[in-house]
C-alpha cells in the first residue's frame, strides 16, 4: 500500500507537492522539538534532591527568532496553499459540464448529450471536467481521492468542482459528508475511457467489459448491480432490516402495503417496485425509495429478479 | 462565603463535612470543583467506553457487531458527550474552581452562590441533551442540517440542551473573570499571576462571548419550526451553510475553551519538576489571550468544502495561520524550561511531557489542514479525525489527566501509587500513539469519517487502530482504579510534596474551609525557582 493513492489527475501532483513540503516541515519541526525534549529530560535529570539550578526566564532573542522564522514559514505555507486552491476552484473555459445529483444515498450523473448514469462516472481521459453539483436531500460531498477533489453538495443550491482525469482507470468515489445510515454505502466510480473508448460509450454502446457483463449467468450481473447501483445501501441480503425490507427471502414473500391492501413479491411486484417504489410501500417502511427508471435496463431488472430468487 | 470562621489556629479541612446536601447545597469552591471533576470524569468513562464498542465495530470492513444506524448513534453520543459533557466544561470548571481562588490568595470565587447555581445549570443541561438524544439521534455532534432537521432528533430540545450547558459556562467565565479582577491577594499583581491563571482568564472571556451564539441559534430554530421563518432549512427558503456557521463561530472558540486550561496546567507542571523558572512569562501569558482572539475568526477553515465563497475560504485560511503563531511560541517556551533544569519525571510531569510531545503532532497536522488546497483532500477523513483527537486527546485529555497527578495530594489530602501511575501513563501514551497514528495515514488514503463500513484497503490500518485503542482503555482503566484506590488507602499528602512556591501550596493538604488563614501578601511570582545571579537579583 502506497501512502496516497495514485495521482490520476491534473490536480493531484499539485496537491501531493504541497503535502510534502509540508510534511518535510512538520517532521524538521517535530524531530526538532522531540530531539530538545528528550535531550533535556535525560541530560538534566534529577540526580539529587538539592541539586541547583540557574535562575533563566527568558530571552528575548530567542522568542523573537521562534516568533519570526514560524511566522515566515506559515505565510509562505498559507501562500502556497492558496496558489493551487485558485487552480483548483479556476475551471478552464473548454470544461465539459456533467451534472452529479446525491440523493440518499446513490449517485446519479447526466451528461451533456442526455445520458444518465447511477454511481458510475465516465469520463475521458485529459478532457477537463466541470461537475455541476447538487443534493435532494441532505449534505452530500464528492469525494474522489485519487483526484485530490472534493466538494459539498447542497439541497438548495449547486456547487461546482472541476478535474481533468490523467490516467485511464477506474477510481473511487466517496461520500465524504455524513448524510444518515448509508453514508458509508454511498460509493461509486469513475471510470476514466481513453479517448476512442469514450467515443464508443457515448453512442451508447456498453463498454465496462461489456462483452464479460453480457455473458454473465443473471443471478451474477444481478448481484454486480445489487452493489453497484446502491441497493445494497437499503436493503440487506441477510434478513437484517436497514432502511427498506431485506432481500433475503423476498421473492414470494407475502405481506400487507401501507395502505392494508396485501402483497405476494412475484416478479411483476419486484419490477414495479424498481420502477415505481411509491406505489407500494410495505407496512412499517418509510416511502424514500427513487426510482430507477431509465437507470436500470430491462435486462438488468430480470438480473436482478434472478438475483433475489438465490436468496431463500 | 457566609461558612462558620475558622479559629486561627484550628483546621478544619473543607473536606470534613459529610452528606449529600453538604455537597448539593455547597458554596465552597473546591467542593463545587469536585462535583464537576466527578461529573465530567463519569461522562469522560462512558464516551470513552462508546469509542470501545466503535473501535470493536470498525476492526473489519463489514457491519458485523453493530448495525450501520446503531454505529451512526454510537458516534453522536461519543462526540456529544465527549464535547458538551467533558470537554467543554472540562478542566476550566473542575481544576479552574478549585485553583483560582487558591492560586491568587482568596477565600472563594467572587460569587459563590452563583458558582453551585452553574453547576445545577451544568447537571440540568446534561440531562436535557442526554434526553434529547436518547430519541435516539444519530446526526454527528455537529448536528448539520438539513439533515439534524429531517430526522426524528429533536433539534430544538438539543440545541436547548446545549444553550442550558453554554449559560453554566457563560456564569462560570464570569464567576471567573471578576474574581481574578477583584480577589486578588495584596501584591498578586497581573505579572505575578500563575500561568494557569491566565489561561483561565482567556478561556473565561471565550466562555462569556461565544456562547451566547448558541442562544441565538436556538431562537433562530425555534423561529423557523414555528413560525416557519426559513433559516436553515432549504425547502423553507433557508440556507443550511448558515447553520454551520453558526455551529463553528461558537464550536471553534470551544475548541480553545477547552484546549487553553490545559496550556494553563502544562505552564504550571514543568517549572516545578524542573526546579526552574517557567522560560518566557509574559510570552506563555499573552499568547494565551493572543489566541482566545484570534479563536474567534478562524471559524470557517471547517467549511473550506462547504460552498463558502473563494475569497472567505483564503481569508479564513490565512487567519488559520496566524493561530498558529502563539501556539508554536508555548510549545517552544515550555521546551526551553528544561534547560538546566534538574527534572523530576512524577507522573504529572510524564502527562506534561507527553503534552507536548502529541499537541506539536496535533499543531503541525493542523497545519495541512490550514493550508487550503491540502485541506480539500484531507477535509471529513480519517486525517481530521486523528488530527482532532491528538488536540483533544492528545492535548486537553493529557493536561487533565496531568493536572490530576499533580494536584491530587493537594485536592484530597492522600498520595496515589506513584509506580502504578507511571504504567498508566506509559499505556496511555502508547495506545493513543498506535490508536491515532494510523489514521493521518487512513485519512491522506482518503479513508472518509463516520463510516460504519469502509473498504477492504484500509483494513489493516483500521485494525491496528482498534488494537491500540484497547491498550489506551487499558491505560485509562489501571489510572482509574490507581486513583480511586489512593481515595481510599492512599498515604496522607504532605503539604508541598514537590516543593512547589505556588500558593496553593502553602496551605495544608487538603485546604482548610476558607483557604487562608490569613490572606497572604504576594512579594514574588510563583516561578522563582533556582539560585538567582548577583546580576538578577
Amino acid at each position: 500500500m502506497t501512502w496516497i493513492p495514485e495521482a490520476a489527475s491534473n490536480l493531484a501532483s499539485k496537491v501531493d507537492g504541497l503535502l510534502l513540503v509540508i510534511t518535510f516541515i512538520s517532521i524538521f519541526f517535530f524531530v526538532l522539538i522531540s530531539a530538545v525534549l528528550i535531550y533535556f529530560a535525560v541530560k538534566y535529570r534529577r540526580r539529587s534532591d538539592d541539586e541547583e539550578t540557574p535562575y533563566i526566564t527568558g530571552n528575548q532573542t530567542l522568542e523573537i527568532i521562534w516568533t519570526v522564522i514560524p511566522s515566515i514559514l506559515l505565510i509562505l505555507l498559507f501562500v502556497y496553499g492558496f496558489v493551487v486552491y485558485k487552480d483548483m476552484r479556476t475551471p478552464p473555459k473548454d470544461a465539459v459540464d456533467i451534472t452529479v445529483t446525491g440523493k440518499q444515498w446513490l449517485w446519479t450523473f447526466e451528461y451533456y448529450n442526455g445520458k444518465k448514469t447511477l454511481n458510475e462516472l465516465y469520463v475521458r481521459q485529459n478532457r477537463p471536467v466541470r461537475m455541476v453539483m447538487r443534493a435532494d436531500d441532505v449534505i452530500h460531498s464528492f469525494f474522489v481521492p485519487a483526484f485530490r477533489v472534493k466538494q459539498d453538495l447542497m439541497p438548495g443550491r449547486y456547487t461546482q468542482l472541476w478535474f481533468t482525469p490523467t490516467k485511464i482507470g477506474t477510481f473511487d468515489i466517496f461520500c465524504a459528508e455524513y448524510c444518515g445510515t448509508g453514508h458509508s454505502k454511498m460509493l461509486g466510480k469513475v471510470i476514466v475511457l481513453s479517448p476512442e473508448a469514450y467515443d464508443i460509450w457515448e453512442k451508447g454502446v456498453a463498454v465496462d467489459g461489456g462483452e464479460a457483463v453480457a455473458s454473465l449467468p443473471p443471478a451474477e450481473l444481478g448481484e454486480k448491480l445489487y452493489k453497484g447501483k446502491s441497493c445494497n445501501a437499503c436493503h440487506s441480503v441477510d434478513g437484517s432490516v436497514v432502511i427498506g425490507p431485506s432481500f433475503k427471502g423476498l421473492y414470494e414473500r407475502e405481506g400487507e402495503l401501507e395502505d392494508g391492501a396485501s402483497y405476494t413479491a412475484d416478479e411483476n411486484y419486484i419490477m414495479q417496485s424498481i420502477l415505481e417504489p411509491q406505489e407500494q410501500i410495505v407496512k412499517g417502511f418509510q416511502p424514500v425509495m427513487p426510482s430507477f427508471k431509465g437507470i436500470l435496463s430491462d435486462a438488468e431488472i430480470t438480473a436482478i429478479i434472478a438475483y433475489i430468487k438465490t436468496l431463500k | 462565603m457566609a461558612n462558620n470562621a475558622v479559629a486561627a489556629n484550628v483546621y478544619v479541612s473543607f473536606l470534613e463535612k459529610k452528606g449529600i446536601l453538604s455537597w448539593l447545597y455547597t458554596t465552597d469552591h473546591k467542593r463545587i470543583g469536585i462535583l464537576y471533576l466527578a461529573s465530567i470524569s463519569f461522562f469522560f468513562l462512558i464516551a470513552g467506553m462508546i469509542a470501545l464498542l466503535m473501535r470493536f465495530e470498525l476492526l473489519t470492513p463489514a457491519s458485523d457487531f453493530v448495525s450501520p444506524h446503531t454505529y451512526n448513534v454510537l458516534f453522536t453520543l461519543h462526540g456529544s458527550i465527549m464535547v458538551f459533557f467533558f470537554v467543554v466544561p472540562g478542566l476550566a470548571a473542575s481544576f479552574g474552581n478549585f485553583l483560582i481562588p487558591l492560586m491568587i490568595g482568596a477565600p472563594d470565587v467572587a460569587f459563590p452562590k452563583l458558582n453551585i447555581g452553574s453547576y445545577w445549570l451544568y447537571l440540568l443541561g446534561t440531562l436535557i441533551l442526554l434526553f434529547a438524544l436518547l430519541q435516539p439521534a444519530d446526526t454527528g455532534w455537529t448536528f448539520y442540517t438539513p439533515y439534524s432537521a429531517n430526522t426524528d432528533t429533536d433539534v430544538i430540545l438539543l440545541t436547548f440542551g446545549v444553550f442550558v450547558l453554554g449559560f453554566s459556562s457563560i456564569l462560570t467565565g464570569l464567576n471567573f473573570i471578576v474574581t481574578i479582577h477583584k480577589m486578588r491577594a495584596p501584591g498578586m499583581t497581573w505579572h505575578r499571576l500563575p500561568l494557569f491563571i491566565w489561561a483561565s482568564y482567556a478561556t473565561a472571556v471565550l466562555q462569556l462571548l461565544a456562547t451566547p451564539v448558541v442562544g441565538i441559534t436556538l431562537l433562530l430554530l425555534i423561529a423557523e419550526r414555528t413560525l416557519g421563518i426559513g433559516f436553515f432549512d432549504p425547502a423553507k427558503g433557508g440556507d443550511p451553510v448558515l447553520f454551520q456557521n453558526f455551529f463553528w463561530f461558537y464550536s471553534h472558540p470551544a475548541v480553545y475553551i477547552m484546549i487553553i486550561p490545559a496550556m494553563g496546567v502544562i505552564s504550571e507542571i514543568i517549572p516545578v519538576f524542573s526546579r526552574k523558572p517557567i522560560f518566557g512569562y509574559k510570552a506563555i501569558a499573552y499568547s494565551s489571550l493572543g489566541i482566545a482572539f484570534i479563536s474567534f475568526l478562524v471559524w470557517a477553515h471547517h467549511m473550506f468544502t462547504s460552498g463558502i465563497s473563494e475569497v472567505a475560504a483564503t481569508i479564513f485560511s490565512f487567519l488559520t495561520f496566524l493561530v498558529a503563531i502563539p501556539t508554536a511560541i508555548k510549545v517552544f517556551n515550555w521546551t526551553a524550561t528544561l534547560y538546566k533544569g534538574s527534572i523530576e519525571l512524577h507522573s504529572a510531569m510524564l502527562y506534561a511531557l507527553g503534552f507536548i510531545f502529541l499537541f506539536t503532532i496535533g499543531g503541525l497536522t493542523g497545519v495541512f489542514l490550514g493550508a487550503l488546497a491540502a485541506d480539500i483532500h484531507l477535509h471529513d477523513t480519517y486525517f481530521i479525525v486523528a488530527h482532532m483527537h491528538y488536540v483533544m486527546i492528545g492535548g486537553t485529555v493529557m493536561g487533565f489527566f496531568g493536572a490530576i497527578h499533580f494536584w491530587y495530594p493537594k485536592w484530597f489530602g492522600k498520595m496515589f501509587n506513584e509506580a502504578v501511575a507511571k504504567l498508566a501513563w506509559f499505556l496511555v501514551f502508547v495506545g493513543f500513539n498506535v490508536t491515532f497514528f494510523p489514521q493521518f495515514f487512513l485519512g491522506v488514503q482518503g479513508m472518509p469519517r463516520r463510516y460504519a463500513t469502509y473498504p477492504e484497503e484500509f483494513q489493516s490500518l483500521m485494525s491496528l487502530s482498534t488494537y491500540g485503542s484497547w491498550i489506551l482503555g487499558l491505560g485509562v482503566l489501571i489510572m482509574t482504579v490507581n486513583l480511586i484506590k489512593g481515595l481510599f488507602s492512599g498515604e496522607k499528602a504532605p503539604q508541598n510534596p514537590y516543593g512547589s512556591l505556588s500558593l496553593e501550596w502553602q496551605v495544608p493538604s487538603p485546604p482548610p474551609l476558607e483557604n487562608f488563614v490569613e490572606i497572604p501578601h504576594v512579594t514574588d511570582w510563583p516561578y522563582g525557582y533556582g539560585k538567582k545571579k548577583e546580576v538578577d537579583a
